[in-house]
């Protein structure tokens, strides 16, 4: 069970329990939703980007297991205030952590809280579970109202 | 013992005529393992059981000794192919109780089946205002079928609804059948839920408005004795790789006076008498439906999957499972904040659960942790998810070869995932 307790550290447990930023967006810029359907995780991400591209408020609501809700969450922290570049720029990273591909890595990036889900990838069948939330961000910032899938 | 010729051993019961576990599981060379640092528990069988070294050891020998293709050469190892792939056809005939083995038709599995039947008897008889009927139960493989059927033919899919204790209403199949029922496509068991369907009676009331019944019987074959005879069908669909036997290969077994009215699915070599450019003669049964080189080596390990579970015997088999059952449904009634999905009067040996405030995904992967296989997600049933209200369900599907003490390691497994989720 030791190892387990790395992939679910206390942070994505808290996260789990009570998500952040959790719930619908009024006035909502960018929208998108994202569907596992390996294990029916599915969210809906809403973001107000303002003129001067900036990330100004973003929330999410949906059903998942602990390390999609967490990872959503935690992404939502992360983004706020930023600008949709430096999203870009974490989407890149963040996919680069959770599958392991070290090379990827950007450097001058602090990766803060999200580096508590790195246990992911020790697990790849639970790699899309993390990066769901990322890839719908990915597709709210492209204006993609197709609903994105992770199969 | 000598498993290179594919003989199954006599029958193995312990006293008191139960099954030898024990004997068994040494027959099941991927459950001699370790994974995570405990010993398997593989308890995902209505995803795909594992295979006995019977299985395993004919088909290398028949690709060691006697391939060749089939019905093609004069030549002496295309003569053993043939005798052993036809002779196969013989054994499973005798399984299921089928009259001729012309009714005994090849396939890659369940799903191949299911398209055959669809696509071929299902475009020659199936018209506009027409009806297909299939329940809310079934499997992805036994609803898309008959959705593009439908699409193609302007036909009407209907769906008999299930209750909360997932069994069938039949007073609203009894509604839903009428004279414009061509065909009716019933599980025998629910693969999310276990339920036993009570096929030979709905067989009836669907012959009695004329309409012809296919049976999905993927999840009943590994568990109890078929008589298509019997329930009086008219297809029967279902896979090698869920009785213990390899991957890609399956059997329809279809009335004869059905397969001959209906056309060819897919065209190719075997399936023919005569090819000319102003027109074929096609093939009699069972070969008219047989396009192609077949998966002769996945016939032969298919022989040997029916000798072995014969061989025990599928009253034990079914017996052993259900005592399981009872011990698996006992405890899961103990367990704090877990909700049983399914709990039909007659079930397969499915477990099929929720627990409070921990995603299945999750507890799948605390329960790989331990070191025990079960699925998680939607069961390729997600109309039964949607009525339970659910995403997923963690199943628990039990095969011959698991015990007590497994269904054990599950619930104190599940006691972990419990004390890790703090729930």
């Amino acid at each position: 069970m030791s190892d387990l307790r790395e992939l679910y550290q206390e942070v994505i447990m808290d996260h789990n329990r009570s998500p952040r930023n959790c719930g619908p967006l009024e006035g909502a810029s960018h929208k998108a939703e994202g569907f596992n359907p390996l294990c029916g995780d599915q969210l809906q991400l809403y973001l107000y980007v303002n003129d001067d591209s900036i990330i100004e408020k973003v929330r999410f609501e949906g059903k998942g297991c602990a390390i999609s809700t967490a990872s959503a969450s935690i992404m939502t922290e992360t983004l706020h205030g930023r600008s949709v570049d430096e999203a870009n720029r974490y989407f890149q990273a963040f996919c680069a952590l959770a599958t392991g591909e070290k090379e990827e890595l950007d450097q001058d990036l602090d990766l803060g809280k999200l580096e508590v889900l790195n246990g992911v990838r020790e697990y790849p069948a639970r790699v899309k579970c993390a990066t769901l939330a990322w890839h719908t961000l990915q597709a709210a910032l492209r204006g993609d109202e197709t609903p994105i899938k992770t199969e | 013992m000598n498993h290179l010729m594919g003989t199954s051993e006599l029958p193995r019961v312990a006293p008191g005529l139960a099954l030898d576990v024990d004997s068994i599981r040494g027959d099941f060379p991927v459950l001699q393992q370790q994974v995570h640092g405990h010993p398997l528990v593989y308890l995902d069988n209505g995803a795909s059981a594992q295979k006995p070294e019977a299985v395993i050891q004919v088909m290398a020998d028949y690709y060691f000794k006697d391939h060749a293709n089939v019905h093609r050469g004069v030549h002496t190892l295309s003569q053993r192919a043939t005798d052993r792939y036809e002779g196969v056809r013989e054994k499973v005939r005798d399984f299921v109780h089928a009259t001729s083995t012309n009714e005994i038709i090849y396939v890659r599995g369940t799903t191949e089946a299911i398209n055959l039947v669809a696509s071929s008897y299902g475009q020659a008889f199936v018209g506009p205002k027409d009806e297909v009927l299939v329940t809310e139960m079934e499997h992805h493989s036994n609803i898309v079928p008959w959705q593009l059927l439908c699409e193609r033919t302007n036909a009407t899919l209907k769906v008999v609804p299930i209750d909360d204790r997932g069994e069938l209403i039949l007073d609203r199949y009894r509604e839903i059948l009428n004279e414009r029922t061509r065909i009716v496509a019933i599980t025998q068991v629910s693969n999310a839920l276990g339920t036993i369907n009570p096929i030979h009676d709905m067989i009836t009331m669907a012959h009695d408005v004329g309409a012809v019944v296919l049976v999905d019987g993927a999840q009943a074959v590994p568990h109890m004795s078929v008589d298509v005879t019997d329930l009086d069908c008219d297809f029967y669909a279902f896979s090698g790789h869920k009785l213990y036997g390899p991957t890609g290969i399956g059997v329809l077994y279809g009335r004869e006076s059905l397969l001959n009215a209906m056309p060819p699915w897919q065209g190719g070599g075997e399936m023919i008498t005569k090819v000319r450019f102003e027109g074929s003669e096609y093939n009699e049964l069972p070969y008219k439906f047989e396009a192609g080189t077949p998966d002769i080596a996945g016939v032969v390990g298919l022989g040997a999957a029916i000798d072995y579970v014969t061989g025990l015997g599928l009253d034990l088999i079914n017996e052993h499972e259900q005592q399981l059952l009872a011990h698996a449904t006992a405890r899961a009634a103990e367990q704090s904040g877990m909700r049983v999905i399914g709990t039909a009067s007659d079930k397969a040996a499915i477990l099929s659960f929720e627990l409070e405030g921990i995603h299945p995904h999750d507890i799948g992967t605390v329960l790989d942790h331990e070191g025990i296989a079960v699925r998680t997600g939607h069961h390729c049933a997600m109309p039964v998810m949607e009525h339970f209200g659910v995403p997923a369900t963690v199943r628990a599907s039990l095969g011959l070869y698991n015990t007590r003490a497994e269904i054990d390691r599950l619930f104190e497994a599940i006691d972990k995932a419990q004390e890790l989720f703090g729930q």
